[in-house]
């Protein structure tokens, strides 16, 4: 992890100093165990503030939208994953970015883990191979990093940058396939479970928006949900406005989603956002066999179409 | 004592048809006399790629049973491509609808040409037997 710090740090030292880019985007030391957080370097004596570990859960994409500047950036893989789909939507330019690749390993879910020790207050964690050391005001708990990881981490088949122009470290092994098992198990419940479920999950959003403006994709100047005119979603507390807006939220990453797990991170209240975001991804890989955040070349799927797509679902009288 | 009159539940359904094809074409069962049942309003859009999904769910927000949207067949489209685009759009939003546990039959996709009276009055037909099979809506509706 040193190694992979300092390398970090070279890199940002040297763009800096050559005047390659105004400004380094990376993950700096969190005042609180469990937080690391994203941080701007803008002169290369700055570049000690960088480092990484296995708390780095925001996904940086998001600061490079609308920013008229040289930037550097410390990706790991869903990170470079949504700056490819950015750069694809001509959001950013290839040129303008300079991205530093880290392949990942996946980061800690930190509300699990104090869930697991029943909000004890935690005052250092340690992290060591394969195993995080937590230490409190009278206890000491060493838990396997692999049965904490994000949901999104668990799951995640592109853990090395699909795209960079420097890689900061050894590239790790790839977990193979594309499997939605979560869907699949979900799709085969009832329709009232289904909606049981996904009513209970909407009934504790609190709008804040939080995953709206933690994803790197949610660029729109200004935003459906933002608008008043026409006002596109209503702002009462009622669950149908909630819903619209959750379904809503989903549909327009249809096919644009990567799976970075940023929006449930931001949930303040642990809603099951990406079950909403994954049936939109298994769906598009199944209908049109696409993949969002993996190639620069592919159309994106709802701004092309083939004449022999699916007509399974129109109805014949 | 004479029973309270209780008004009998009839489906509301919302078409939105497109301006080329299908709208000719409930026009061409108008004017043919062919009977179809009267739970459907129409809404006239210029094509089935400008039917936004938000439209589908704003109109079951408001309590309306049922949504139909109908566009040229593949290939015949006025704007030669806002069909197909349309056709991926709704693919994905009808499986995602049921998935968050809507029923099926609330919404519906078809394809209507100028000629097809006959089909017109079928499809609505159609649903609008589908919709009061499932009774009035309730998921999703506003309820303040």
């Amino acid at each position: 992890m040193d190694a992979l710090i300092n390398r970090i740090r070279g890199i940002a030292r040297d763009l800096l100093r050559e005047g390659k880019v105004d400004v380094v985007i990376g993950f700096e030391e969190g005042t609180i165990p469990f937080h690391s957080r994203p941080c701007f370097v803008r002169s290369p004596d700055e570049a000690d503030r960088l480092i990484w570990n296995s708390f780095c859960e925001n996904n940086l994409a998001t600061y490079v939208v609308k920013r008229n500047e040289r930037m550097g950036i410390v990706a790991k893989g869903c990170d470079t994953r949504a700056l490819l789909e950015l750069i694809k939507e001509r959001q950013v330019i290839r040129d303008q970015i300079y991205i530093i690749g880290v392949p990942c390993e996946g980061m800690i879910d930190r509300v699990r883990v104090e869930a697991e020790l029943r909000n004890r207050s935690i005052q250092t964690v340690e992290v060591r191979e394969g195993t995080f050391l937590i230490m409190g005001k009278d206890f000491e708990k060493e838990l396997e990093i692999k049965e904490f990881l994000y949901p999104s981490c668990q799951v995640c088949t592109r853990k090395n940058p699909v795209i960079y122009d420097e890689l900061a470290g050894e590239e790790v092994e790839e977990s193979v396939g594309e499997t939605y098992p979560d869907i699949e198990s979900f799709e085969g419940f009832s329709d009232e479970k289904r909606w049981q479920y996904f009513s209970e999950e909407m009934s504790r959003c609190i709008r804040c928006y939080a995953c709206r403006n933690a994803c790197p994709l949610c660029y729109c100047t200004e935003c459906f949900v933002d608008a008043s005119n026409p006002q596109w979603i209503g702002k009462s507390i009622d669950e149908s406005d909630t819903a619209l807006f959750h379904i809503m939220r989903a549909f327009h990453l249809a096919g644009r989603c990567v799976d970075c797990g940023a929006c449930e991170r931001a949930c303040p209240l642990g809603i099951d956002i990406r079950k909403l975001n994954r049936k939109l991804s298994k769906d598009v890989l199944a209908l049109f066999n696409y993949k969002a955040g993996i190639s620069l070349d592919e159309v994106a799927p709802l701004a092309t179409y083939r004449p022999d797509d699916s007509e399974a679902f129109i109805l014949e009288p | 004592m004479a029973e309270p009159k209780i008004e009998k539940w009839e489906p509301k359904i919302v078409a939105f048809l497109c301006n080329w094809c299908s709208y000719a074409g409930a026009d061409l069962a108008g004017i043919s006399r062919i009977q179809y049942p009267n739970n459907v309003r129409i809404i006239r859009v210029a094509c089935s790629g400008q039917v936004n999904p938000w439209f589908i769910l704003a109109n079951i927000q408001q309590g309306i049973d049922g949504v139909l949207i109908s566009g040229c067949h593949p290939g015949e489209c006025h704007y030669l491509t806002g069909n197909y685009r349309a056709r991926r759009k709704f693919a994905l939003l009808k499986n995602f609808l049921q998935f968050v546990g809507l029923e099926e039959g609330r919404v519906h996709f078809t394809w209507v040409s100028a000629s097809e009276g006959v089909r017109f009055a079928k499809v609505i037909e159609k649903v609008t037997d589908i919709v009061r099979s499932l009774g009035p809506a309730k998921k999703l509706v506003k309820r303040i």
